[in-house]
């Protein structure tokens, strides 16, 4: 066999070994991942907990949302009715939208991957967990306080797609628009966190053994989402950036009589909100074809052609954002190309149905609820791709875009592709958190209420479209015949809310959370979560031999419960987990995981109270709120890269492994490259913006481009990259007392400062000004953007500091300072890339 | 709400248009994108039946088609041959069809610049060197059977026209003009309204398109073109001393605002308000006293103060500018 990483793959044979472990090494492991109780609970980071708040919030959102939904159909069931005055309506669509999206499609999907996948991969948690507590309170607060804007009138009304510029200060001029973009702040912070944590997950938690071709299907699918959340979101956390700045400080992005342009919004946006819909539709196909799986007891047939499809997926998912700009004029190769993207795409959808369609064939399906919703989901989301296919032929689209077509198109593709998995989800996978499974009889009534009241009101809609019914209209007139339709789109929404009803009494009648006592594997799934859990998730770690071990092993489950694998206690004392590589999931180090922790909770809120103070204008406080997220931060970080006493330990079967590594192979260094990832992607969108405004309207680009200053900035940023670069080097040959490494990286950070400050110097010398141009404005976003990773990056050389004073930073290497220099480097070279492509057209 | 909503009605309505009227196309540019729709409605249909035909088997079929459907092969015909054909085909059929949509109009063809406001449309009659020789607002005549080219433009946000009879939609961007060729085969009216969403009373944000024959267009052209403004010496004054002049243009007089609709035709319109009220001596008092209860958020402020008189005056002066 070969080996990715040097590990002796006969090593494995080792287990399940023989004998019995002592009792003790049980009591000590619940003692270590024993969650804290009462209020101590806002403290917990464990996956059990935060997966459940997770989940339990996202569906928060989606009842909320759905209230809002049921108040609109009632106002739209017969015509000029006067319900929800125009004002409001306009506010109710749009919050439905963005809360549907932001609020609870995407948490939605990551919370279950919080929830499942450490015990799907047998990670006893996810590789950061106060990154996922801070992510999950960051959004949880912020949600309630964005959404509590509603009660004050001050909900956003520009829709969820927010096109300027009907939303630039001109036309929408209170805060509500504020609310929106510095209101959905903490959302992409959250999505981005979950990201990073859910790919290096995946990535370097599994079960050894458990190799990229032995991983369940719903960890390819949470993969492939993961990286399309990195790609995705940075362009629109730009987009929102740049409308803020258009609002609070004039800077002419989108205003066509300054070099701006509208349509760039429309680009920024959709090249984010495209790929959002597979990101909320792939991690629900991951989890049907599991249960597809599981309810037919036969492995999925065409398992590699799903993988597949799933890459395929996210690839031509990038390709297709403007489809949604078909009317906007667009020349016709472009339409050309996004229309044949757009009909592309429907290919590896079809491979997915097509195989969860052989599945069933091949096994005996039975027919539970989880069984109903998979049926019902496969059926309503293949009606809504087919008109997916319909509206990406262009002439048809030109009379279906903006009119309730779409409307049905989209609710079909989202509730078939998404919510009905999820229920699907929730049924099958309620028995490994809950003492006691969901109740057939009830989950038959929500089915069929759901099924039905879905399609009676969302069926209707495809017609009053074709029939002239425009979109986001808060009521029309009478004497078209829309009020029929409309009225059975009503009735059909109480029905959907009525299942939605059925499946919360069912909720509250049966379950129980629990993290130690769940009611076991009943449907009998063959994955690893169905193990027996604890709150440190199985006993002990097993050694993965095919796709549905549970399955393919009868002793599995005994042999993990008796501590017959890896890490059957904790080697440390500390709570842990086994880091493997990549591809073939080899065991590489053991990770030291920190505990439950009140910082990331307190960084969370502090993080919402600043950009919700920010956006009602209270800007003292909100700094302060933004300065206590940044100390409560650190705060968390200082506890974490330390050195525990055993530099090796035995995980099992006398096989050692490190406790500490750095470089490449430590998980640290891999969620610091996702995250210069994101930074980068957001920098390409900027940098696109740039070039799109110079195409679009050149002659705003007047401002000559000053060429002599690169003399000054580029070796500052070289230097910055350098000094950085030598701190790191210096590191492995200091004692530990010394501050040379501290200061040459200081002195890195400086020369940033340098180099940003002689850019815009030059700029502004050379008369410039953001709010004068097109070209002011993207130079100075640019320019803002390296100032603020330069800004962290002293933060940084602060922290390193204060850490090597303490002699934290350990010889001869250490994670801390990698990562931070890598961060440095990463900056010089963007900075340098700024002012070299920023002087390269216009003057 | 106070509203006469009794008075409010579609456009569709007013006009006798079609209830359907993606299915009931007026003109070439919209009759090509129904015969696709139905192409694509019969693709729905076969696709549907073939899916769910397939998820049947899957579930009730005997054991010899379970068999056949139960494997890679089956993904392979089902999941990627057959939608890759399908798809083939509509998209070459899709594209050809976007081309023929988007062919250039003959050099001579009518002109006419369409300006989307919050929450109107502004309606500029272009001659052969592309200046405005005619101002109206959210109605626009046309010859039946020949192409007109609508240069469409915003002066605020992003508006979309549609009138479906008589081809798809296209928006009007801040900005950009774009173009957009329609087509009435026949003499008729037609209803469209505002499809991307505007804020405010963006559900209210009708527009009517009239087809005459040719020569009777020719005639309603020569007759606007040889209009003197309406005499109502009481009528001309109320609208001057209560302000309306200052948004409105009335050609001819010293009206000459240009913020609201041009009212130099207003009187020969079909409906008020951007198609939601039939145009007659009531709705017109009405929304001249007080338009905001009947579309909350317009421009135009509600002048209460006025007598029933006055109203009367103004409405009178009004329906005489034809």
């Amino acid at each position: 066999m070969k080996s990715e990483t040097g590990f002796d793959p006969a090593l494995y044979d080792r287990f399940p070994t023989a004998g019995e472990r002592p009792e003790s090494e049980l009591k000590e492991l619940e003692r270590i991942w024993c969650a804290p109780k009462g209020w101590q609970l806002l403290t917990a980071v464990n996956n059990n907990y935060i997966g459940f708040f997770y989940v339990a919030a996202a569906f928060l959102f989606f009842l909320l949302a759905g209230i809002l939904a049921l108040v609109m159909r009632v106002q739209l069931a017969l015509p000029l009715q006067g319900i929800l005055p125009q004002e409001t309506y306009n506010q109710f669509f749009t919050m439905h939208g963005t809360v549907m999206m932001f609020l609870f499609a995407v948490p939605m999907v990551e919370a279950i991957g919080v929830l499942l996948l450490p015990q799907m991969l047998a990670a006893r948690d996810l590789p950061f967990p106060r990154l996922s507590a801070y992510a999950f309170w960051a959004y949880f607060v912020g949600g309630l306080c964005f959404f509590a804007s509603l009660f004050f009138g001050l909900a956003p009304d520009g829709g969820w797609f927010m096109y300027p510029p009907y939303t630039s200060i001109t036309y929408s001029p209170g805060i509500n628009a504020d609310f929106w973009l510095l209101g959905i702040g903490f959302i992409e912070i959250s999505a981005i966190a979950g990201a990073i944590e859910i790919i290096v997950g995946v990535l370097r938690t599994r079960a050894p053994g458990m190799t990229l071709d032995k991983m369940p299907i719903y960890a390819w699918a949470m993969l492939v989402l993961g990286v399309m959340i990195i790609i995705a979101f940075p362009s629109v956390i730009l987009g929102t950036l740049l409308l803020e700045l258009e609002r609070a400080f004039n800077w002419p992005f989108f205003d066509p009589t300054r070099g701006g342009d509208a349509l760039l919004w429309q680009h920024l946006f959709w090249f984010f909100g495209h790929p959002e819909v597979y990101i909320i539709f792939l991690p629900a196909s991951g989890l049907v074809s599991m249960m597809v799986a599981t309810m037919t007891r036969t492995p999925l047939v065409g398992h590699y052609l799903i993988v597949l499809a799933f890459l395929a997926t996210g690839f031509i998912s990038f390709g297709v954002w403007a489809h949604h700009m078909f009317t906007t004029g667009m020349p016709n190769l472009s339409i050309g190309f996004f229309s044949a993207a757009s009909m592309a795409v429907s290919v590896p959808a079809g491979i997915q149905i097509f195989s969860w369609i052989a599945t069933f064939a091949v096994g005996k399906p039975r027919y539970n609820v989880p069984t109903l919703f998979l049926l019902g989901g496969i059926v309503t989301f293949v009606i809504g791709g087919l008109t997916g296919v319909m509206v990406a032929m262009v002439p048809f689209d030109w009379q279906a875009h903006d009119s309730y077509f779409i409307v049905a198109h989209l609710h079909y593709v989202l509730i078939g592709g998404m919510v009905f998995p999820m229920f699907a989800a929730f049924y099958y996978w309620t028995p490994m958190i809950s003492s006691r499974a969901l109740s057939e009889r009830l989950g038959k009534w929500a089915f069929w209420l759901m099924f039905t009241g879905m399609q009676v009101t969302f069926w209707p809609m495809h017609l009053v479209g074709l029939m002239g019914m425009p979109r986001r209209i808060y009521t029309y007139l009478p004497g078209r015949e829309w009020e029929v339709i409309n009225m059975i789109s009503t009735v059909g929404a109480f029905m959907l809310a009525a299942g939605i009803s059925a499946f919360l009494i069912d909720v509250a009648r049966n379950f129980r959370f629990t993290t130690d006592n769940d009611a076991g594997n009943v449907y009998g799934g063959g994955t690893l979560e169905w193990l027996p859990t604890g709150l440190y998730s199985a006993r002990s770690i097993p050694v993965v031999k095919s796709r549905e071990p549970v399955w393919d092993d009868p002793h599995l489950a005994k042999d993990v419960k008796a501590g017959r694998y890896f890490l059957p206690g904790s080697a440390t004392g500390l709570r842990e987990t086994l880091v493997t590589s990549p591809v073939r999931a080899e065991p590489q180090y053991l990770q030291i995981m920190p505990g439950p922790s009140v910082w990331p909770f307190l960084a969370a809120v502090f993080t919402a109270g600043f950009f919700i103070l920010l956006t009602i204008q209270a800007y003292m406080p909100s700094f302060a709120c933004g300065i206590l997220a940044v100390v409560c931060v650190l705060r968390w970080l200082w506890d974490t890269d330390r050195l525990v006493k055993e530099p090796e330990v035995d995980v099992g079967a006398g096989i050692r492994l490190p406790t500490y590594v750095t470089g490449p192979r430590s998980h640290g260094w891999w969620a610091m490259v996702i995250l210069l990832i994101v930074v980068g992607m957001i920098f390409v969108m900027g940098v696109f913006s740039f070039f799109y405004l110079y195409g679009v309207q050149p002659r705003f680009w007047v401002a000559p481009a000053d060429l002599w200053s690169l003399a000054i900035i580029l070796p500052a940023y070289g230097a910055a990259a350098g000094l950085a670069w030598l701190a790191r080097y210096m590191l492995a040959r200091e004692a530990t007392e010394h501050w040379t490494p501290g200061v040459l990286f200081l002195c890195g950070a400086i020369a940033l400062a340098i180099g940003i400050g002689a850019d815009l110097w030059s700029w502004i010398a050379s008369g410039l000004r953001p709010e004068a141009s097109g070209q002011g404005a993207t130079v100075y976003a640019l320019l803002s953007l390296e100032a603020m990773l330069a800004t962290i990056s002293l933060l940084m050389a602060s922290y390193i500091s204060a850490r090597n004073s303490r002699g934290m930073i350990v010889r001869p290497r250490n994670n801390s300072l990698d990562l931070c220099v890598l961060w440095v480097i990463y900056t010089a070279g963007q900075g340098a890339l700024t002012a070299v492509l920023t002087r390269a057209v216009g003057g | 709400m106070s509203r006469p909503i009794s008075t409010l009605r579609a456009s569709a309505e007013m006009t006798n248009g079609s209830i359907f009227p993606v299915f009931d196309p007026a003109g070439p540019y919209a009759g090509s994108i129904t015969t696709l729709t139905w192409v694509l409605i019969a693709m729905f249909v076969a696709v549907l039946g073939v899916v769910i035909s397939a998820l049947w088997i899957a579930l009730r079929g005997s054991g010899q088609l379970k068999a056949r459907l139960g494997g890679t092969r089956a993904i392979w015909i089902g999941g990627i041959g057959f939608p890759v054909v399908v798809l083939t085909a509509l998209l070459v059929y899709g594209l050809t069809l976007t081309r023929n949509l988007t062919a250039p109009v003959p050099q001579d063809a009518m002109r006419v610049r369409i300006t989307g406001e919050m929450w109107w449309w502004r309606v500029a009659y272009l001659d052969r060197s592309g200046r405005p020789f005619m101002l109206d607002a959210n109605e626009l005549h046309i010859p039946a059977g020949r192409p007109v080219l609508l240069e469409l433009e915003s002066n605020d946000v992003i508006h979309s026209f549609w009138v479906p009879q008589l081809s798809g939609k296209l928006d009007m961007v801040p900005g950009r003009r774009n173009t957009l060729p329609i087509q009435a085969d026949a003499p008729g009216v037609f209803a469209g309204q505002c499809a991307e969403y505007c804020g405010g009373p963006h559900a209210l944000m009708g527009f009517v398109v009239i087809a005459h024959e040719p020569a009777a267009f020719d005639r309603l052209m020569a007759t606007r073109r040889a209009r003197r403004p309406a005499p109502d010496a009481r009528g001309r004054q109320l609208f001057h001393s209560t302000g309306c002049a200052a948004c409105h243009r009335i050609a001819g007089t010293e009206a000459n605002g240009m913020a609201g609709p041009d009212l130099t035709h207003v009187g020969s319109r079909r409906s008020l308000g951007a198609g939601i009220l039939p145009n007659n001596r009531g709705t017109m008092m009405g929304w001249i006293g007080d338009s905001q209860s009947i579309k909350p958020g317009n421009r135009m402020p509600p002048y209460k103060t006025l007598s029933a008189a006055e109203l009367q005056a103004l409405a009178a002066y009004l329906e005489a500018q034809r």
